[in-house]
């Protein structure tokens, strides 16, 4: 058997790595901290000398987010990664790409905000994820790697759900994810896929020559007649309601006798499984319910265990409270749910979380 | 067994570096490793830090507030941290360029003059490979033959011709450092 190939990376410069990997096509970046690694690490790896993988540094994100556009238009493999600030750039373009439901990944490595805010981590674009960073009625497919692992594995995983249901997959990490190293094992490399290949998976849809078909494929997201664009937004919605009925993916950490439930994702989740060993030391019945994917949201688990009687929900996030509002959708009253978070980049540690926990649930 | 271990002093005294090659030679040995640097201000302010933690179980919160062991090298870092370490942990320290000494009495404190040493020998890159051989002859978290392969997994193929400088400047800090009490 072949030796596990095991690295001590950061979380930006696996999701490089991971991109290589996978046969992607294409990566169009504009540098951030605290995600520049991303793309420095693609430009030493040099994988259009390998693979054949473009690696191209735009000139802003507006045009980064519009390059993975155009190559996601054509059934291309493509990504762009950036942290905040420059996720809000590319707003518009994510909005064009639901809506002419093309496959991508993006990847944001969230910072301090609002505005330029800080470089230091955050997990304050939970609501610009989830429920909208753009304008229309669209979702984002959104993955949230805790562990550098994750970010290696949700590189491959986002681009497989993205083209399973053509919309585009977010990688919200944050900061600390992506500056911190950990062990990680690599994949095997695959190949990039064919002008054949993609013509025969993504003919049907793709602007990727028109061959023998009668039409060609146009990609757009204008639709002047309202009846025509009321029957894209019911495809939309169709599609979401599949993947909020399919792609639901959480983890439980000592959740099967708890009496109260943490609620957390990313570096939150990874401080609060923390908390819950330090709170059972204690002899405190407490839980972690991690979403993995933020978008579509575990409510049903959630739900689940208030029905079961949990006493209490903290949801525990690097923002003013944010996920907090889906985790209430899911507890429909049954049982108190709080917050707890610290904003502006500070980092919060698992004593302060079980503190919080104690004014806020075990009073 | 778990080690939480900070790291700080000015950026360029290779306090990063010294917490990768420590991560690395966990990682040899087949043990949990996370590694959290600072990135931030600070940074940019020229002091540095470093989380390292190694572990036998898979390891939960990359983020501390206290620590097993401080390593401090400088006055900065002291200030900061001399209060983070849990009691009865250690506290190891190069006194070149502290002012204000550690006063704590519920700890283990060690000196090591690494960078006089350095300079004496005129191996001024040596400083931190010096001050992790102090630390791992004070705490052996990890095995020697396990620390010279991160050693040589951390540093890229140009540097390895350093490697038995290298070797040689852990070997030697682990024979300079001093309790102090």
């Amino acid at each position: 058997m072949a030796e596990k190939e095991v690295k001590l990376m950061k979380g930006n410069e696996v999701i490089a790595h991971a991109a290589v990997r996978c046969g992607c096509d294409g990566y169009f970046g504009y540098p951030i901290t605290p995600q520049s690694e991303v793309m420095e690490t693609l430009m030493e790896l040099k994988p259009w000398e390998s693979t054949g993988m473009v690696v191209l540094q735009a000139e802003s994100e507006v045009s980064s987010i519009n390059m993975v556009y155009g190559g996601a238009a054509t059934g291309k493999k493509v990504m762009t990664s950036s942290s905040s600030p420059g996720v809000s750039l590319m707003s518009e373009g994510l909005s064009y790409l639901a809506a002419c439901e093309l496959p991508c990944l993006v990847v944001n490595c969230q910072r301090g905000g609002p505005g330029l805010g800080t470089i230091q981590p955050s997990q304050g674009d939970y609501f610009q994820a989830c429920k909208g960073g753009g304008h229309g009625d669209f979702h984002l497919l959104v993955l949230a790697p805790a562990s550098v692992q994750e970010m290696y594995d949700f590189v491959g995983l986002g681009f497989d759900l993205a083209f399973k249901y053509r919309i585009p997959a977010l990688l919200l990490a944050d900061g600390a994810i992506g500056q911190m190293m950990e062990k990680v094992v690599f994949s095997p490399q695959l190949p990039r896929r064919s002008d054949e290949q993609i013509a025969q998976e993504c003919g049907s849809w793709a602007a990727c020559g028109k061959g023998s078909r009668k039409e060609r494929n146009v990609a757009t997201s204008l639709f002047l007649q309202p009846d025509e664009l009321e029957v894209l937004n019911d495809r939309l919605q169709a599609k979401y309601r599949e993947i909020e009925a399919n792609e639901v993916r959480y983890e439980e950490f000592m959740c099967d006798d708890a009496e109260y439930i943490l609620v957390a994702f990313g570096s939150s989740a990874r401080i609060c499984s923390a908390t819950v060993e330090m709170a059972r030391e204690q002899g405190i019945k407490l839980g972690l319910l991690r979403p993995i994917t933020l978008y579509p949201f575990p409510y049903e688990p959630l739900k689940q265990m208030a029905e079961r009687g949990v006493k209490g929900f903290m949801s525990v996030e690097l923002n003013a409270g944010q996920m907090v509002e889906d985790v209430r959708l899911a507890i429909e009253g049954k049982a108190p749910v709080t917050h707890y978070g610290r904003t502006g980049g500070v980092i919060f540690n698992p004593e302060s979380v079980l503190e919080a926990l104690k004014t806020n649930l075990l009073k | 067994m778990k080690e939480t271990i900070i790291i700080a002093g000015f950026g360029g005294q290779g306090v990063l570096s010294m917490g990768k090659i420590l991560a690395y030679s966990g990682v040899m040995q087949d043990l949990e490793v996370t590694w959290m640097p600072s990135y931030g201000p600070e940074m940019r302010g020229g002091t540095a830090n470093v989380t390292v933690i190694i572990s036998d179980k898979r390891i939960s919160s990359p983020v501390a507030d206290s620590y097993d062991t401080a390593i401090i090298l400088n006055q900065q870092s002291m200030d900061k941290f001399e209060s983070k370490v849990k009691p009865g942990g250690i506290l190891i320290y190069d006194t070149n360029g502290i002012i204000t000494p550690p006063t704590r009495t519920d700890i283990e404190i060690y000196s090591i003059d690494a960078a006089t040493e350095c300079a004496r020998l005129g191996q001024a890159k040596m400083f931190n490979t010096m001050i992790l051989g102090g630390y791992l002859k004070i705490k052996p978290v990890v095995e020697m033959e396990y620390v010279m392969q991160g050693l040589k997994k951390s540093l890229p193929e140009r540097a390895w011709k350093f490697l038995p400088q290298n070797e040689a400047a852990i070997q030697h800090g682990a024979e300079i450092i001093k309790k102090v009490r």
